[in-house]
C-alpha cells in the first residue's frame, strides 16, 4: 500500500519578531506538492524559501495558515511525528559517533530491533557508497562523504517526505554536479517526495519536476523548469531564472505605453534592420556559444547568445538586433506581471 | 652555523629555566617525603638533613594505626566520589536548561547564578552550618556531602560547551526523535565529555582537600574526613612521634597524585577545549 505524501501549504505566513519591528519571512504562502514530485524551492538568500521548508518539518510554526502531509493537517504535530527527514546544509551528523552509528541513530529512537536496523544501515550505505567507511567518524571524512552519510541517515527512515536545505552548497563544483545527479536518480528509485530548497537556479533546472520560485517571502511562480523559463510570471522570476539573464529593455521600447519587454539573450540575433542598434564592449567565448555584451543609448546593456562561427561580431562593433514578437515577453512596467 | 649556535644557547637557558622552576616546586614536596620516611627522632635530631639516609616506613606505618587512616581515606574517597558525581548532574541538568530551553527570566536567573561566584566560600560558612543543623545533619555524610552537589563554575563551564552544539544538530536530534532527555544523553554529554572529566577532576581535588567546610559540620570521629583526620596527629609533646603528621600528609596525597598521572592530559584538553574551537 502506498503512503500519500504530498504536501501542501495553505495561506501559510510566518513574520518574526526583530525587536521592536515584525518581519514576515513569509506571506501567504499557497502551495501544492503533488506525491513523490521533485518540487525545488527557488530565491534569493533572505526570500523565505528556508523558513518555508522548516515549517514543512515542524521546526518553524506558521504564524498564520495550514500546513498538510498526505491528508493531514501537521501544524500541531511534532516534527519527529511527521514522517519526514531533513538533510541539513551542515550535514548535521552526530561528531562523536561513527558513521554506522549515525545512519541507525534514527531507527534505534525509534525503537527498531538491531538486526533490521544494521541491515537498512547497510542497504543506505551501500546505495551511497559509504560501505567501506562504517567505522569511521564524521570529521574523518570528507565533505562529500558526510554529506551523503546524512542522505543515508534520511534514506534509513523511508520517509513518507524528504526535505532538504542547500544540501549542495558546501560542496566544491564538481562534486555539487555529480551528486545532483545522485540526487535525482534517488528520488527516481525512493518512494517519497522531495521538497528542495535553493538559490542555485541550476541546481532548480536540472532537477526539479516543479519549481517554486519565492521573491520577499512571496510566492511568484510555481512550473516546471521549462514552463518557468518559457513564460515568467513577472520580471523577478525572467531575471532570477536564465544565465545571464533575460535583457530588460526600459518601458515603451519595442512594448508600447506601460509594457516592459524582455528578451532571453538567444533570442536577441544581429538583423540588418533590427529595430535596436548597440555597440559591442565585450565578447566572451565560452566554446560551444558567444556571450556578446553590448551598449545600446535606447536600450541599455544587453546580452546576445550566439552560435560560434564567422559573424559573430568583435568588440567596438555597432550591432543592429531584432526580436521576434514570438520571443519578446511583456510585463506591466508598474507591477512587474507577465502581461498576456 | 652562528645562527645554530644562537639557537642552541637559546634552548639551553630555557631548559636551565625550567630546570630551576622544577626544583622549586619539587623541593617542599622532596622535604615532605624525606621527613615521613624517617623515624620520630630521626626528623628531630636532624631537621635540616636532606640527604635520604635511614629512611624507614615506620613512620607511615604508625600513623595510619593510630590516625586510623583508613576510615579517613574512606570517608573521604566517598565524600569525594559523591559529590564528583552529583556536581557533574547538577552541572549537566542545569547547564542544559541554560544552553538549550526557554524560560521566563533566563537571563536574570543565569545571571544571579553568576553572581554567586563572586560570594567566597568563607562567608556561606555559617548560614550553612545554620542549615545543616537545623536540619540535623551535623556529624552525618549527607551534611559533608549535599551543600557541595551544585557548582555554578561546572554550570557554567558546561554551558560554554553546549553553546557550541550546533543549532542544526539539535533540529536534526528533532527531527530523529530525540526528546530533551535523550537529547542531553546521547548527544549533549557525550560531545562534552572532555570538559566533564576536568570539571570532574577540578570537583574531586578539591573536595579531597576540602578543610573549611569538613571542620566545621563534622566533630566526631567516625566521620572524619582524611584533611580533619590529620590534625588530630599532631602531638607536639612526644618527640619520638614528631613527624607523624608528616606521615599522614603523605599518605593523604597519595590517591591525588595517582589521580593526576591518570587524568593529566584530560585535564589539559578539558581546560583547553573550552579557549580553541574545533
Amino acid at each position: 500500500m502506498r503512503r500519500v505524501s504530498g504536501v501542501r501549504l495553505s495561506g501559510v505566513t510566518k513574520k518574526f519578531d526583530e525587536g521592536e519591528d515584525q518581519v514576515t519571512a513569509v506571506d501567504n504562502v499557497d502551495l501544492d506538492v503533488a506525491d513523490h514530485e521533485f518540487m525545488v524551492l527557488l530565491g534569493p538568500s533572505g526570500c523565505g524559501k528556508s523558513t518555508l521548508l522548516r515549517m514543512v518539518a515542524g521546526l518553524e510554526d506558521p504564524t498564520s495558515g495550514e500546513v498538510f502531509i498526505g491528508e493531514q493537517m501537521v501544524n500541531d504535530v511534532a516534527p519527529k511525528d511527521r514522517d519526514i527527514a531533513m538533510v541539513f546544509q551542515s550535514y548535521a551528523l552526530y561528531p562523536h559517533k561513527t558513521v554506522r552509528a549515525n545512519i541507525e541513530f534514527p531507527l534505534k529512537v525509534r525503537r527498531v530491533p538491531k538486526a533490521e536496523r544494521t541491515a537498512e544501515a547497510h542497504r543506505a550505505a551501500e546505495a551511497l557508497g559509504l560501505a567501506d567507511h562504517m567505522r569511521r567518524k564524521p570529521g574523518q571524512l570528507s565533505g562529500g562523504q558526510r554529506q551523503r552519510v546524512a542522505l543515508a541517515r534520511a534514506i534509513v527512515r523511508r520517509p513518507a517526505v524528504f526535505l532538504m536545505d542547500e544540501p549542495l552548497s558546501n560542496l566544491d563544483a564538481k562534486l555539487r554536479g555529480d551528486t545532483r545527479t545522485e540526487l535525482v536518480d534517488l528520488h527516481r528509485r525512493l518512494d517519497s517526495t522531495f521538497i528542495y530548497v535553493t538559490h542555485d537556479q541550476v541546481e532548480a533546472m536540472t532537477m526539479a519536476s516543479r519549481v517554486a520560485v519565492l521573491n520577499q517571502g512571496r510566492l511568484e511562480q510555481v512550473g516546471t523548469p521549462q514552463e518557468v523559463y518559457d513564460h515568467p510570471a513577472s520580471v523577478f522570476v525572467a531575471q532570477f531564472i536564465g544565465t545571464p539573464p533575460m535583457n530588460l529593455l526600459p518601458a515603451g521600447l519595442l512594448g508600447g505605453e506601460g509594457v516592459r519587454v524582455g528578451v532571453r539573450p538567444e533570442h536577441l540575433l544581429p538583423a540588418a534592420d533590427g529595430a535596436v542598434t548597440a555597440r559591442v564592449h565585450q565578447i566572451e567565448h565560452l566554446g560551444h556559444e558567444v556571450l556578446v555584451l553590448a551598449e545600446s543609448e535606447t536600450a541599455g546593456r544587453l546580452v546576445s547568445r550566439l552560435a560560434p562561427g564567422p559573424d559573430v561580431p568583435v568588440v567596438g562593433d555597432s550591432v543592429r538586433f531584432e526580436v521576434r514578437p514570438a520571443d519578446m515577453h511583456r510585463f506591466d512596467a508598474t507591477s512587474g506581471m507577465r502581461l498576456p | 652555523m652562528a645562527a645554530d649556535a644562537v639557537h642552541g644557547a637559546r634552548k639551553a637557558g630555557r631548559y636551565a629555566l625550567l630546570a630551576v622552576v622544577s626544583v622549586i616546586v619539587l623541593f617542599p614536596i622532596y622535604a615532605v617525603l624525606l621527613q615521613a620516611l624517617k623515624s620520630g627522632p630521626d626528623s628531630f635530631d636532624h631537621p635540616r638533613s636532606l640527604l635520604p639516609v635511614d629512611l624507614t616506613f615506620d613512620t607511615i606505618r604508625s600513623a595510619w594505626t593510630i590516625g586510623k587512616l583508613d576510615r579517613l581515606l574512606l570517608n573521604s574517597l566517598l565524600v569525594a566520589v559523591a559529590v564528583t558525581c552529583g556536581v557533574i548532574l547538577t552541572s549537566l541538568l542545569s547547564a542544559y536548561a541554560f544552553a538549550f530551553l526557554d524560560f521566563p527570566l533566563k537571563k536574570v536567573v543565569f545571571a544571579m547564578f553568576l553572581a554567586t561566584m563572586l560570594v567566597p566560600a568563607e562567608v556561606t560558612v555559617l548560614i550553612n552550618y545554620n542549615t545543616a543543623d537545623s536540619l540535623g545533619w551535623v556529624n552525618t555524610y549527607q551534611g559533608l556531602i549535599v551543600p557541595s552537589l551544585a557548582s555554578m563554575f561546572g554550570v557554567f563551564l558546561v554551558r560554554q560547551v553546549f553553546l557550541q552544539v550546533p543549532g542544526e544538530l539539535r533540529e536534526a536530534a528533532a527531527l530523529d526523535g530525540l526528546g530533551h532527555w535523550r537529547f542531553l544523553w546521547s548527544v549533549a554529554t557525550p560531545l562534552s565529555r572532555p570538559t566533564l572529566g576536568a570539571l570532574g577532576l577540578f570537583v574531586f581535588l578539591g573536595t579531597w582537600n576540602a578543610y573549611l567546610w569538613p571542620s566545621q559540620v563534622i566533630t566526631d570521629e567516625d566521620h572524619r574526613t582524611i584533611q580533619i583526620g590529620l590534625e588530630h596527629l599532631k602531638t607536639p609533646n612526644d618527640i619520638s612521634k614528631l613527624n607523624l603528621i608528616t606521615g599522614g600528609l603523605v599518605v593523604a596525597a597519595v590517591p591525588i597524585f595517582v589521580m593526576l598521572v591518570i587524568f593529566q592530559r584530560q585535564l589539559v584538553r578539558g581546560l583547553t577545549a573550552g579557549a580553541v574551537k574545533g
